[in-house]
């Protein structure tokens, strides 16, 4: 069934905020030789009880339920969502982006940044530093484009992401 | 209740409440607070083993046994790592223990303090869950709810790691009442139309089968009792996995024997051929499957079992059900006989079964003088069948000859390493197994390499007078290695002869056990007899035929119809694909 096309799939995963559940959600990932594409974690209840990890996976259907399968095995997991699965839903992530030129390309990267809605929260007279976000796309395709005009270096989030509509999943 | 007690006392009286009155360990000085609480009490029994990894070992013995949870107590570092062997043990096997180690004091974690390891992070992977309890206060909470989630859902073994500091700071403790835990809930009750449309599809089917595993001993015995009634009531043939023997009566006319890797030819015809597979606590192991793409291709497969990720996990099923496997029978059978079903017409299916099974898969042929395994093991049955023996092994031929010539007729009477195949696993699981049944007839079935793997734990035995009996089936190889070396690489024997062996009745004698020798079929029932009629410990070092090997066997990366039935059929090298499985 491993040979079946890969997909791609973001998960949420609800996990008690304790020492140790990061540790025991990626050596799950690399234990049985998941992918990760990206992974975020952050406390998202109010007591700072709760934490929500985002993961971007992907693998064949039936390895992508059975990673939903491990995951919910694991003691400290409240729920595990699979957002991909779960329908509408709106994903993002956030990059910094150094770039440094003089001149034109000076100038293009002030303009390319403008189009993407980038902030520049950093600058000197020879750099900048845009805050970018949206789609992985859109900030892959703002990050391809700075490397013309001078990329030093990239810092990004990876995706975090919630479903569309009132409910909560 | 008000006062306050040290962790280590909290400790100690938290597994009186819990029930425990057996824990298995050695100390060591981060674990000296909750030894000296041992020390002033009797309500638990400590016993004394000379490995770590035997007390993990003797607790899974306990635990099988007896249906318990099986208690581990060892130090921080060496005894923690020792002890990782027979965690990941109990892990594969599903066997519920709860292990207590030490640890450095919180203040020194992290700096590299002599006897620290990173237990939790080490046993992360092979524990069902683990803590660091890093206050004494959590530390009652902790053993209650390790205990919960070790015995329940699908069992496993659950670490504990506690600081000395720990130990020694004191907090309240109050015996907690019903466990509840906010986020582990595990699914005992099926769902019911998924089991209606399971009775249905049973009811149905011309060439049903029930494939069993070790689930229905965790269960259980009552699991036991209610497979019996649901092969009588459906008339269905059943097979098992290594993990479930027992769980059906080895001499009823329905059951077809072990089937796999080294299973019965009926067993696993009868799976390639069925219409309707059921798959009862078992898990589609590799060993049982042989080559997926032509595992059981005609059939429609349901699987009962209580961990959703075992469904679907490396064979597609058509109906999963969640749910213990005792309570899934039960309803099973309760839908079964409300709707008055009677098994469809399966004449057609057991003459092909007969048709399988007279050829006799697990028959051996005597040619010659030399001393048979199979013949041993026969013979081990036979004499000891009415004495109800518990039966541990070690790990290869000899476990595999067990499993085909030892008859089981009840649950938790068959302790072996199934999933990780722990060679040193027998002796001291034995132990454990005598300890919960003191006056049983408890036999670990070695081989000569295996069992020099935990040959220490003869002392345990002493010590502690369990009268366990070690029957070595000698035939100075690591067989399984050898017999493997044979097909797949030209017969080059590397490194798999048992070289420079004790004299292992020398060496039973200088640990206090009688020794006994069988070279011969002439003396294989007098051995046998001696050992049963000493009432201590014996050791008995049967020399068999030295190149003896384990058929029926599937060959790696072959189908279930592509079995060796002897050593007479036609093998051909492996190619490279089936020589990269184990």
């Amino acid at each position: 069934m491993k040979h079946l096309p890969s997909e791609r799939h973001t998960l949420s995963i609800i996990v008690d905020n304790e020492a140790g559940v990061l540790a025991r959600i990626v050596g799950l990932f690399s234990a049985r030789g998941y992918n990760i594409e990206s992974l975020t974690v952050a406390d998202v209840s109010a007591d700072h009880d709760v934490s929500r990890i985002t993961v971007v996976t992907s693998g064949p259907p039936p390895v992508i339920d059975q990673i939903m399968a491990q995951l919910e095995r694991l003691v400290p997991v409240h729920r595990v969502i699979d957002l991909t699965e779960h329908g509408p839903h709106v994903e993002r992530e956030m990059a910094l982006v150094k770039v440094a030129g003089s001149g034109d390309k000076r100038v293009e990267a002030l303009r390319l940044a403008d189009i993407f809605r980038a902030r520049p929260v950093d600058t000197s007279t020879t750099s900048f530093v845009f805050e970018v976000s949206g789609s992985t796309e859109k900030v892959n395709q703002f990050i391809a484009l700075m490397r013309e005009v001078g990329l030093v270096e990239v810092a990004r989030t990876g995706v975090v992401a919630i479903a569309r509509g009132p409910e909560a999943v | 209740m008000g006062t306050e007690k040290t962790g280590a006392e909290i400790t100690i009286e938290a597994l009186t409440d819990l029930g425990v009155e057996v824990i298995f360990g050695y100390p060591g000085g981060a674990v000296l607070p909750i030894y000296d609480e041992l020390f002033k009490q009797n309500r638990i029994r400590h016993i004394l083993v000379r490995h770590e990894q035997a007390a993990v070992h003797a607790a899974e013995g306990y635990a099988r046994a007896s249906g318990k949870v099986g208690v581990v107590l060892v130090t921080s570092g060496p005894g923690a790592t020792n002890a990782v062997t027979g965690i990941t043990d109990a892990l594969m096997d599903s066997i519920p223990l709860v292990v207590l180690t030490g640890q450095v004091p919180t203040h020194l974690i992290g700096t590299d303090a002599f006897q620290e390891c990173d237990t939790v992070g080490i046993t992360r992977h092979c524990s069902k869950h683990n803590y660091l309890v890093k206050e004494t206060a959590k530390l009652g909470p902790v053993l209650h709810e390790a205990f919960h989630i070790a015995r329940s859902g699908r069992p496993g073994p659950v670490v504990i790691d506690i600081p000395k500091d720990v130990q020694i700071m004191k907090a309240r403790y109050d015996k907690p009442g019903t466990i509840t835990h906010k986020t582990y809930k595990p699914q005992v009750k099926g769902d019911l139309a998924s089991i209606e449309a399971a009775v249905e599809m049973l009811a149905a089917a011309e060439r049903p089968i029930l494939y069993t595993g070790g689930g229905i001993i965790n269960s259980g015995p009552v699991a036991s009792q209610l497979l019996r009634e649901l092969a009588k009531a459906c008339g269905a043939p059943v097979t098992s996995t290594l993990m479930g023997l027992g769980c059906f009566s080895a001499e009823h006319p329905q059951f077809l024997g072990m089937l796999g890797m080294h299973g019965s030819y009926e067993a696993n015809m009868a799976m390639n051929r069925c219409d309707l597979m059921v798959c009862l606590g078992a898990r589609f192991d590799d060993r049982v499957t042989g080559r997926l793409d032509a595992f059981s291709p005609e059939s429609r497969k349901i699987h009962v079992d209580i961990d959703r990720s075992s469904f679907n996990k490396t064979v597609r099923v058509d109906l999963a059900i969640q749910g213990d496997v005792g309570s899934v029978m039960e309803d099973m059978l309760k839908v079964w006989r409300s709707r008055g079903h009677r098994p469809a017409d399966q004449s057609a299916w057991w003459e092909q079964i007969a048709g399988w099974r007279s050829r006799n898969s697990f028959g051996f042929e005597q040619k010659g003088e030399a001393l048979l395994p199979q013949k041993a093991i026969q013979r081990l049955y036979e004499m000891t069948k009415a004495k109800k023996p518990i039966i541990t092994t070690e790990v290869g031929q000899h476990q595999m000859w067990a499993a085909q010539h030892f008859g089981f007729h009840e649950p938790n009477k068959w302790l072996t390493s199934g999933g990780l195949g722990t060679m040193g696993y027998g002796l001291p699981a034995a132990i454990g197994a005598q300890l919960a049944f003191p006056s049983a007839l408890v036999i670990d079935i070695a081989g000569e390499a295996s069992i020099q793997m935990n040959i220490q734990e003869l002392g345990t035995a002493v010590q502690y007078r369990l009268p366990v009996k070690i029957f070595i089936i000698n035939n100075e190889y690591m067989g399984m290695v050898r017999q493997w070396q044979e097909l797949n690489h030209g017969s080059r024997y590397s490194e798999s002869y048992s070289d420079s062996l004790p004299d292992f009745v020398k060496l039973a004698e200088a640990y206090g056990w009688k020794g006994i020798v069988i070279d011969s079929p002439d003396n294989l029932d007098d051995g046998i007899a001696a050992m049963l009629d000493h009432s201590g410990p014996v050791l008995v070092d049967c020399r068999v035929s030295k190149l003896a090997n384990c058929f029926p066997m599937i060959p790696s990366g072959a189908a279930h119809t592509d079995m060796i039935l002897s050593a007479a059929d036609e093998v051909g090298p492996a190619d490279d694909d089936a020589k990269a499985l184990v």
